[in-house]
């Protein structure tokens, strides 16, 4: 990577252990452009919030350099770091007041006291919270919280921003909209984000880019649409979304189509993603909404699979149902509720199919 | 408590018997120390109740041990010592305290508890095999018999209420709060006084009370470690009960009961302060 395209935070080569032994960050490259908003998403134990940790300076790398804005700063003290947090459980000060705890990174910067009560009061306003200035946090309620965490971070105006998972404690209609909320800030302001989460739905509507976490290592580093309908492996595509899976072998790939056989025998059609050369085992992944069941809208010639009708859910707007298909019994369609929609019922037989690209054969 | 309308007879016999008990073991605590309080007041030069006094007659009562008391320049000299022992000894054993509490709290430090145990071992090991010990130690590095000495000695005893009571603020401490204010720019130093420190106020200030109070009451060490230069008023008292027998102790064992309850009363103000900002803290 030349210096010109280095991005504005680099993980280098990064790996860290805590007992010298077992490595829960296994080399990690990653380059995040200045003004991104880019998620960690992964499950817990996968290293995700030991980046960030290490990003912070709370944690130091065993491994490689972590740059930014061109200059290493392993050895920045946490401090010296310039780098706005907010944390999980908020950790605003309780002794004191919101404002103080908004003037406190700009006090310790030795910033005269109009200015810091200019800032603060921008700041406030910033996160529509100026009329709170007075309380102290226990006063306020835990969106409330969240909001005077966000402005604190950003009151001294860091170039950096990271939110270790700050939305975890909130119920789910103030998450979606502290989502909005935060998203709407980051990009006004013009910050770098570096958000931690294993929430898959924040990550794919707050993301510019993410990075899905397992192992130590990073699976695949994509865009939030990407990510969901073009998996690169089945650890992504069974951790984001909902996904079925089908077991099989390849026949042979001509076209950039692959033809898979089932283990019950039946030929499906799929993109080969990780798979190359007929006689190799795969795991081909099928979205529950790229499944169609009337054939007359499928292209002639393509494979169709039989199935079983188990089980008919109504979720209002969409109709979920539950198939049998070469032998898996956790095969999920997600049909809209359209006038002219079927609604299957359980024990009725049918032929299903799909495009091949929508149909992804990945590793086993 | 009240009793349950379902009560048996042997259930009420054992509640009641119960707050009598309490109420004997109160009386048995408390009644050696309110006794001296009328006492002190004696117009004789006895430690009885002299008949005068049972009758409530004005002139059986005076305030001239308390006189004494202040216009003595043993006992003024006595005083002197204390409360220049006290406060010092008290400093050093909150800094050094509190330092130790906050330095044992974190997770990474070898052998915790090992630490713990010998910091707080001034507080379990017998005062008199303390006391001895310090007192050869002192003498070979020529403490002994120093104002130093008695104050590194009271330190020595009063460290252990300090580190407990800090510890104990702390096990409420929230430590993303330190990293909170790493993050926000706020270097090691500055981070302990704006933000660890006024939250393990109270910890800090009840562990100094005790440590005060450790330092203003003891005799044992200061008997072995101190000299004719650092007796305080423990030790007037002790050689007061010996060799003249003067009522005036009891006039200084008043004040000192009436310190002690305004010091100890403080402590539970403080404590109700420390609760109410433990239950502000988020999470």
């Amino acid at each position: 990577m030349t210096e010109a395209d280095a991005g504005f935070v680099v993980f280098d080569r990064v790996q860290k252990s805590y007992d010298g032994e077992t490595l829960v960050v296994k080399d990690l490259n990653l380059s995040i452009g200045k003004g991104e908003f880019l998620t960690m998403l992964g499950p817990s134990g996968s290293g995700k919030t030991t980046c960030l940790m290490m990003l912070a300076g709370f944690e130091s790398a065993t491994h490689g350099e972590i740059l930014l804005d061109g200059h290493p700063i392993n050895n920045i003290p946490p401090h010296k770091r310039g780098i706005g947090m907010v944390f999980q459980n908020y950790a605003l000060f309780p002794h004191m007041t919101v404002a103080e705890n908004l003037a406190f990174p700009l006090e310790v910067r030795k910033i005269g006291k109009s200015e810091r009560e200019a800032k603060v009061k921008r700041a406030l306003e910033m996160v529509q919270m100026g009329a709170f200035g007075g309380r102290r946090p226990a006063q306020l309620s835990g969106g409330q919280q969240q909001r005077i965490a966000l402005a604190r971070a950003l009151v001294f105006e860091p170039e950096l921003v990271l939110m270790d998972e700050p939305l975890g404690a909130l119920d789910k209609q103030l998450r979606e909209h502290m989502q909005f909320e935060i998203t709407r800030l980051a990009h006004s302001l013009g910050i770098t984000t570096v958000y931690v989460t294993h929430d898959q739905t924040e990550a794919l509507t707050m993301s510019d880019r993410v990075a899905v976490f397992d192992d130590g290592r990073i699976q695949q580093l994509a865009p939030p649409d990407l990510l969901y309908e073009a998996p690169e492996n089945s650890f992504v595509a069974q951790f984001i979304g909902e996904n079925n899976t089908l077991e099989g072998t390849v026949e042979n790939i001509t076209d950039g189509v692959a033809v898979v056989r089932l283990d019950d025998g039946e030929l499906i059609d799929a993109k080969p993603v990780n798979v190359s050369k007929p006689g190799e085992r795969t795991l081909v992944s099928i979205r529950p909404e790229r499944v169609e069941i009337d054939k007359s809208r499928l292209s002639p010639g393509v494979h169709t699979v039989h199935a079983e009708v188990l089980e008919f859910i109504y979720m209002g707007d969409i109709y979920r149902t539950r198939l049998r298909v070469a032998g898996n019994e956790d095969f999920v369609i997600k049909t809209r509720n359209a006038p002219d929609q079927r609604r299957l019922r359980p024990g009725e037989h049918i032929e299903i199919g799909w495009l091949p690209e929508d149909c992804r054969a990945l590793d086993a | 408590m009240e009793l349950p309308p379902y009560a048996t007879l042997g259930q009420r016999i054992w509640h009641y018997g119960f707050k009598l008990l309490c109420g004997l073991i109160f009386f048995f605590l408390i009644a050696p120390i309110l006794v001296i309080i009328p006492l002190s007041f004696n117009a004789e030069n006895f430690f009885t109740f002299t008949p005068g006094m049972l009758a409530l007659d004005a002139d059986a009562y005076s305030l001239k041990h308390y006189q004494d008391f202040f216009t003595n320049p043993d006992w003024q000299q006595a005083l002197r010592n204390s409360l220049r022992i006290a406060p010092v000894a008290t400093l050093l054993a909150v800094s050094l305290g509190t330092l130790a509490a906050i330095g044992l709290s974190q997770p990474h430090v070898p052998f915790r508890r090992a630490i713990m145990a010998i910091l707080i071992s001034p507080m379990i090991v017998p005062l008199i095999i303390s006391a001895a010990g310090m007192y050869f130690f002192y003498s070979d590095i020529r403490l002994q018999g120093t104002y130093l000495g008695v104050v590194l000695a009271h330190a020595a005893l009063g460290i252990p209420f300090v580190i407990i009571t800090v510890t104990a603020t702390l096990v409420g401490f929230d430590h993303s709060l330190t990293r909170a204010s790493a993050s926000l720019g706020a270097d090691p130093v500055t981070t302990f006084f704006k933000v660890q420190m006024p939250l393990i106020l109270p910890g800090v200030i009840s562990g100094a009370l005790f440590a005060f109070i450790t330092s203003f009451d003891e005799v044992v060490v200061v008997l072995f470690v101190g000299s004719a230069n650092q007796q305080t008023l423990p030790w007037q008292m002790f050689t007061g009960l010996r060799e003249q027998i003067s009522p005036t102790i009891l006039a200084v064992a008043t004040l000192l009961v009436v310190i002690s309850i305004a010091l100890l009363t403080m402590v539970e103000v403080l404590r109700r302060r420390s609760e109410k900002l433990r239950g502000m803290s988020p999470g």
